[in-house]
């Protein structure tokens, strides 16, 4: 129980819908979600394989406590090779598509092959079929719901899709489900339109049972209690969302401003999660209308907003989706802060606008906001000029000129195409690749890693490249969960490193969000997975399941040639020091953390796991 | 003294909670498909709406039943189906005019909340107090006393 132990597999090729059992021995070992289809991806997909052929697969899977009462347990992830980076992409959502897909009584939907012609699958319980979708190809990501719920005539039913971005080969489209919730990153929507799927709609009566129901409601409530009672989960996140980080992550200097030249923005609180509360002059509302939870969620830091009614984006213009003119899923941080005080735009409407965007169309805005940000830096040294933007006037700052970009990218038209191949490739093409801050091709995330020295360490070793979701020191070094660690040094860092990746590859592979983190620990999670599950889950069976995931992620990138070659910050955080604020002087000191982090993981000085390592791990 | 289902739209959050407590109490699944309250996002207005039962005196569903099987809980005010009886006609489904008496086609018969016995698990499960259980004469106690707060004369 828990597991549905049921995987149906999709050949888009061959037109064939094939349920098959669940592989047990690797789910024993590999838990489910990230941990267990990354095990099917290196089982099946060649690491050299190129990311937008046929030969590509691309696995949608739920954990083993996805779809029960366990807070925040709607979650599914989504697991393929990056086209944007060439690693592991393990993109993981909420909202209400992967309780829907246990519910229909599969663990995960494999998605095989090409088809030669737009379609979408349905699936109903145990009927799956591929359905043409000619009519909703070039359509975006709302249109394609309404036109999906119109045609079942079933309000009920749970869609994931991909906007025209994913279509074009935008190379970090997302998968967008229940209109606004995002398997953001690494490009999974860019995958998905390679097979031309535009969207999987679901719908599920069968239900998910536990193990041991008794002790599950017991170590199901005690861990919600844990949760309430939390400053970050209790109060933090329900108050103001992801957006309560906006004024912290600045005020400590650490807010990547103008691509990364700067770490303070001046206009960080027009855009923060107080100045979503504050009731303009337009209207007299405020941006947030209220907060919304994912499926089982008990924290709700998601976000229902509106645009100011008089905000050039949307004043008179009755073509957009009515969504623009009324409520949609509202802005998060790291989207305020890519979109904002990486292009030091500080204006809340326009950021709302372009989240919208990102939602209707299908993009991860983090990817997005920094490649244009870095080509604001490119335009302002003269490098491009209106000539290649298409008259755009591509200066920090403006609103008007990130908007007009956002929606190129959307639709994938123009100058938008040559931004959507992303930071790496666009600075690459202008002979400026060290103004790209990526590592292994995906731009960062909200946390300038000269301020904040562990996540230097975090980005360089990310698994899919850069990234805040893979080992989130920042809970440790600005928050002090679990215990406070001084952001400006890096000694310990690499320990401190490789135990937040660890549990989050356990937390990523259980069916949970990894916000719950804040509060939790595997602790706190061991007893509900013990509960759910046949067999024993302790703390200590996390932990290696969270190393051996961590492990064969790194050992399938090795095999792409994105192993310890890749493990690399651009030159700006290693040479440039930062200019202003609390960590004024400082740069990242990788080279200090980096042997440190090697020897710790039990890999080679050049970071190559050992055949000792292997070996432990049972890899 | 009997308590009733207190709802307010403003505190939800969608999260389906209650749906699964009370799928798991009526069915021993966890699964919205057979709950007996249900939420209704209203995505453009950003509002999310709880919605059940409310356990009406003269009870239509009551009345219209051919084979009595609802019947009244003197304790708890609940209208409850009895299942040995329920023939699956869904008579009842057609006479409540809030639609909240639903057909279960896996059972053949028709499911609606029943308060759980007077302690429901809705109630129990809302992180957000969204769904409450309370006095049935005072149920527009809180929102009384709001006002009563906005009409406070100033100190």
């Amino acid at each position: 129980m828990s597991w549905t132990k049921k995987v149906l597999r999709i050949n888009l090729t061959e037109g064939t819908c094939t349920p098959e059992p669940l592989n047990m021995e690797w789910a024993e070992l590999y838990l489910g979600q990230r941990g267990l289809a990354t095990k099917y991806l290196t089982e099946e997909v060649p690491p050299t394989t190129d990311p937008l052929s046929p030969e590509n697969t691309m696995y949608m899977i739920t954990g083993p406590l996805t779809g029960t009462m366990a807070s925040t347990a709607g979650r599914y992830s989504v697991v393929t090779k990056s086209p944007l980076t060439g690693a592991v992409a393990c993109s993981n959502s909420g909202g209400f598509f992967g309780n829907e897909m246990k519910c229909a009584g599969w663990d995960m939907v494999i998605l095989e092959g090409k088809s030669p012609t737009p379609v979408y699958i349905s699936i109903n319980d145990d009927k799956a079929e591929i359905l043409p979708a000619d009519e909703i190809w070039g359509k975006s990501v709302w249109e394609a719901d309404e036109w999906l719920h119109a045609k079942h005539q079933d309000p009920q039913l749970r869609i994931a899709a991909i906007g025209v971005s994913g279509e074009k080969g935008v190379l970090y489209s997302a998968i967008i489900n229940d209109l606004h919730r995002a398997a953001g990153r690494s490009g999974v929507g860019t995958v998905m339109g390679s097979k031309n799927v535009k969207a999987i709609a679901l719908r599920g009566s069968k239900g998910v049972t536990v193990n041991d129901p008794k002790a599950f409601f017991e170590a199901t409530t005690a861990a919600k209690k844990v949760l309430a009672e939390n400053a970050v989960t209790g109060e933090g996140l329900p108050a103001l969302g992801t957006q309560v980080l906006m004024n912290v992550i600045n005020e400590m200097g650490a807010q990547p401003t103008h691509n990364y030249k700067e770490s303070v923005f001046a206009g960080a609180s027009k855009i923060s999660g107080e100045a979503m509360l504050e009731a303009r002059d337009s209207d007299g509302k405020p941006n947030l209308t209220r907060n919304a939870g994912c499926f089982a969620c008990t924290i709700s830091c998601g976000r229902i907003s509106t645009i100011d009614p008089q905000h050039f984006s949307v004043q008179n213009k009755e073509d957009l989706h009515p969504s623009y003119h009324g409520n949609s899923g509202g802005l998060e941080y790291e989207a305020a802060w890519a979109l904002g005080s990486d292009t030091g735009v500080d204006d809340l409407d326009a950021l709302t606008y372009a989240q919208f965007v990102c939602n209707e169309q299908g993009l991860d805005p983090i990817s997005l906001g920094s490649t244009i940000a870095a080509a604001m830096e490119l335009f302002e040294e003269g490098v491009i000029t209106t000539e290649d933007t298409g008259g755009i006037e591509l200066n920090f700052g403006n609103a008007e000129a990130m908007i007009k970009c956002t929606e190129l990218v959307a639709k994938g038209e123009g100058f938008g195409l040559e931004l959507g191949q992303g930071s790496a490739r666009f600075c690459e093409k202008h002979g400026r690749p060290e103004l790209s801050m990526t590592v292994r091709g995906q731009e960062f995330p909200a946390y300038d890693p000269r301020s904040i020295q562990g996540m230097g360490l975090g980005y360089a070793t990310s698994n899919r490249g850069a990234c805040h979701l893979r080992g989130y020191t920042v809970a440790s070094e600005v928050l002090g969960i679990p215990i406070k660690t001084d952001p400006l040094e890096t000694e310990g860092k690499a320990g401190l490193q490789i135990a937040f990746q660890n549990a989050t590859a356990a937390f990523d592979s259980a069916g949970i969000c990894i916000f719950t983190s804040f509060a939790w620990s595997l602790e706190d999670v061991a007893p509900q997975l013990d509960a759910a599950c046949e067999g024993e889950w302790t703390v200590e069976r996390l932990s290696e399941i969270g190393e051996r995931v961590w492990n064969l992620e790194r050992l399938y990138n090795d095999a792409a040639g994105l192993g310890g070659s890749a493990d690399k910050l651009p030159p700006r955080m290693v040479s440039e020091a930062v200019t202003s604020g609390p960590a004024e002087g400082k740069v990242n000191g990788l080279d200090k953390m980096l042997p440190e982090y090697y020897a710790e993981r039990g890999w080679s000085p050049e970071g190559d796991v050992t055949a000792e390592t292997k070996a432990r791990l049972g890899l | 003294m009997q308590m009733s289902l207190v709802i307010d739209a403003n505190k939800c959050t969608g999260c389906l909670q209650c749906e699964m407590a009370c799928s798991y109490e009526g069915e021993g699944v966890f699964n919205p498909t057979k709950s007996r309250i249900k939420i209704f996002p209203f995505h453009e207005e950003g509002i999310f709406v709880p919605y059940t039962c409310t356990q009406c005196d003269e009870a239509w569903c009551m009345h219209a039943c051919p084979v009595e099987a609802i019947v009244l809980n003197k304790e708890t005010g609940a209208k409850e189906i009895v299942n040995d009886l329920c023939v699956g006609c869904k008579v009842c489904t057609i006479a409540c005019p809030f639609g909240t008496v639903n057909y279960n086609a896996d059972s053949g018969k028709v499911i609606k909340c029943d308060l759980c016995g007077g302690d429901p698990e809705c109630a129990k499960a809302c992180p957000t107090d969204a769904i409450t259980y309370q006095d049935a004469n005072w149920t527009g106690y809180d929102k009384m006393k709001d006002y009563a707060a906005k009409a406070m004369p100033a100190n």
